[in-house]
């Protein structure tokens, strides 16, 4: 039933490059990167689907992911995001 | 003599709010006097929630803080599950969300945003200030967090890495400060006093033992 998490702490992880309508909770400037599974959160309501007032299950995992920064030129720097990412949103990355 | 001389410096115009209600205000007292109208709730139960949320202020986290500077059981707790660390302390509010601490190290700092709209740790920081919830802090901290923070006076050394937070979801985020140097042998109360706000978002650090 998708309750085993797919992703485990230190997977490569890719963030879907998606356009829905309506309400989610994944940055725009993280869909399409790679980043690494640091840890597992929990599982928690689906909010693309409390947005339309529907009951959020079956729960999602919720991962905490570290993406490498990229400066305003472009190129990546000695800093870090960490972002939330729900599983629904998540790939493997090569 | 004009309208506005009664003192001696130039200053713009003091905004107090008035002009016509934007559009979310306006459907939020619609909302409200429905809630009401109907039964759902009293005027009385809406203020007394205005008033639990103003009432948190960050000298809550700051007494955090200032335990997990001088009690190593309680900071282990918090680093591992902070949202039971800060109940035993007495700190709750109904349906809190997950949260997290962020420990600033040395070489490591810690900055945390909402890019998507304003998560804040509001059951020990209170209310968010508005330049959280700004688009430009939203939008720039995780572009450019080593111009924003020297924005805000806080210019780290060129070899620290800062990470950036977004809380996107669920979990909420406090960041530890550094403690400062000079403060060995301080209690709490005396140590919590140099816990800013901003030093909890990570928009600053602890402030200094002696000026």
């Amino acid at each position: 039933m998708g309750i085993e998490p797919r992703f485990e702490p230190g997977a490569c992880v890719r963030v879907a490059d998606r356009q829905p309508q309506g309400h989610c909770r994944t940055p725009f400037y993280l869909r399409g990167r790679n980043g690494e599974v640091i840890s597992l959160a929990g599982r928690f309501h689906d909010p693309a689907q409390l947005a339309q007032h529907r009951p959020g299950l079956p729960k999602l995992t919720l991962y905490r992911v570290r993406f490498a920064h990229i400066g305003l030129d472009g190129r990546t720097t000695q800093n870090e995001i960490m972002a939330d990412i729900y599983e629904d949103w998540l790939e493997s990355a090569p | 003599m004009s309208p506005h001389d009664h003192h001696d410096h130039d200053h713009s115009p003091i905004e107090d709010g008035q002009g016509p209600p934007g559009p979310f205000q306006i459907l939020e007292r619609a909302v409200r006097e429905l809630l009401i109208e109907k039964g759902v709730l009293s005027a009385e139960q809406i203020q007394r929630q205005i008033e639990n949320q103003e009432g948190r202020t960050p000298e809550l986290g700051a007494g955090v803080i200032a335990r997990a500077w001088t009690d190593p059981a309680f900071h282990a707790e918090l680093m591992e599950d902070a949202r039971a660390a800060v109940a035993k302390l007495g700190i709750t509010i109904p349906d809190a969300p997950e949260l997290i601490a962020l420990e600033n190290q040395d070489g490591l700092h810690h900055v945390v945003a909402c890019t998507l709209c304003s998560c804040y740790p509001r059951m020990l920081l209170g209310v968010p200030p508005a330049w959280y919830k700004s688009k430009a802090y939203r939008a720039r901290v995780v572009l450019d967090p080593r111009s924003v923070l020297a924005e805000f006076g806080l210019t780290l050394p060129e070899d620290t890495r800062i990470r950036v937070v977004d809380s996107t979801a669920d979990l909420r985020y406090l960041v530890i400060p550094r403690r400062p140097t000079g403060t060995e042998g301080w209690d709490m109360e005396r140590l919590a006093g140099l816990v800013t706000r901003d030093s909890m978002i990570g928009t600053g650090l602890a402030l200094p033992a002696a000026e």
